[in-house]
């Protein structure tokens, strides 16, 4: 456990959590950011890296992974600290104003204002619809390989045609007692070179790889004993296996969050137009997860709200410091935290 | 043009599709329980459909790119499509499609 005093934590490190991260440095406001996945971008880089961007401004076309990397080189000269693969987890109020933001590794971040830019929530693993599936998660059945060890010499099951399940099947191969992968069809996602890699360790017999879907886990107490696969060709059979892997990527969830006592609306987080702040003074929601008469789920939206938001948490944080309206073409003095005069 | 929609707790209901329109945007904006995580990008799986009765034949086929995120999709089967990568016109009067499960 480690705690962290700052001005500001910021929950989502997309691109409004950034760009909020050069509003609240101008105004002498550190930031602490905290994201679930190993990387900043949010969905630009998780969803649409490559995929091109043509309504930010002054940018006629930018792909999400640009725009990422443009991000992160303007908000350098303030420096602000990621926490990563982090979910934040808990949000409290302390005796003395301040807010003490909990996550799910164990890290505290206090400071007076929280800032909310999660998106559409938490990426977390998409969970086939398998009926009883939970029942399994965590013992049997796993959506990461965290530590390779723990599978070895497990009878596995793999399912997906990514290149989580590509590689994984790759590496978990030599330490398995038995490795299958299953996907619906005989194409992958994958990179040709994993998908070649993947069919020659077929092709020795190393593992085996059937064209099927998964329709049912069998077993007791949370420990997997078969599966029922099922194909056009074969309709359904059995499968003995102990430990199933299935990879179909991410998907987002509002987690936490809806227990942090916000006042939601179908999971968005209503805020004023003035300060994007949410019924819980200190408590800022910018970009795609909040909600307010007219909004647009745009990045350029969630700018200039990073923006008004940053006005506000100057003053929370500095009550007795007078706030001073500034041009960085102009102000010398936003010039030199700018690393420019 | 209509669009019969079931969703995931089976009812039917009929929308109205607008040509040049995705069905996903139809299907999202009548409140259909469609994630759309991308926007349309197809980029998520999050609009992934079941397209029933006879409608599958009638659509162009899906592009390389649809085919390789529907290796993201859940509970993919042979009807399986992306209904961000459908697009709505006279044609497709009638389309009837299933919510895949989530």
């Amino acid at each position: 456990m480690s705690t962290i005093e700052t001005d500001v934590a910021i929950i989502g490190a997309g691109p409004i959590g950034l760009f909020a991260v050069f509003e609240l440095g101008l105004l002498d406001l550190k930031a602490h950011l905290v994201d679930i996945l190993d990387r900043p971008g949010g969905q630009c880089t998780e969803l649409y890296p490559e995929k091109p961007i043509y309504d930010i401004p002054g940018l006629p076309i930018v792909t999400g992974q640009e725009l990422t990397e443009k991000l992160l080189e303007q908000i350098k000269p303030f420096n602000p600290a990621f926490h990563f693969n982090q979910m934040a987890s808990g949000l409290e109020k302390l005796p003395d104003g301040r807010w003490k933001l909990t996550t799910d590794a164990d890290e505290e971040i206090v400071a007076p204002v929280v800032v909310i830019a999660a998106g559409g929530g938490s990426f977390v693993p998409k969970r086939p619809p398998i009926a009883g599936i939970d029942a399994y998660e965590g013992k049997s059945v796993h959506y990461a390989v965290r530590k390779m060890e723990a599978f070895r010499g497990k009878n596995i099951l793999i399912a997906g045609g990514g290149d989580s399940a590509l590689d994984w099947t790759i590496n978990l191969a030599p330490i398995a007692n038995k490795l299958t992968l299953v996907h619906h069809r005989d194409g992958f996602r994958a990179a040709q070179h994993s998908v070649n890699q993947m069919r020659e360790l077929a092709a020795h017999g190393k593992i085996n790889f059937e064209i099927a879907s998964v329709k049912a886990l069998h077993g007791a107490d949370g420990q997997l004993s078969a599966v029922t696969l099922s194909n056009a060709e074969k309709k359904e059979w059995e499968h003995a296996c102990d430990t199933f892997i299935p990879f179909f990527g991410l998907t987002m969830k509002l987690g936490p969050i809806a227990e942090f006592g916000l006042n939601l609306t179908e999971n968005l987080i209503a805020v004023d137009t003035a300060k994007f702040q949410s019924t819980t003074p200190g408590i800022f929601a910018i970009g795609d997860i909040n909600t307010y008469p007219g909004k647009l789920k745009l990045i350029l939206s969630g700018f200039h709200e990073a923006a008004l938001m940053a006005q506000e948490a100057f003053h929370i944080c500095k009550p007795n410091e007078k706030l001073r309206f500034q041009y960085t073409t102009s102000s010398s003095n936003l010039q030199k935290k700018l690393g420019v005069a | 043009m209509k669009i019969v929609a079931t969703d995931r707790n089976g009812v039917e209901q009929i929308v109205e599709g607008r040509d040049g329109w995705s069905v996903m945007e139809i299907l999202r904006d009548a409140g259909l329980p469609i994630a759309a995580e991308c926007g349309g990008a197809c980029a998520c799986a999050t609009c992934h459909v079941y397209v029933t009765g006879d409608w599958l034949e009638k659509l162009p086929p899906k592009s390389d790119a649809e085919t390789d995120m529907l290796d993201m999709a859940l509970a993919v089967e042979p009807n399986s499509r992306l209904s961000c990568q459908i697009t709505c016109k006279p044609e497709l009067d009638g389309i009837t499609v299933t919510v895949a499960p989530e």
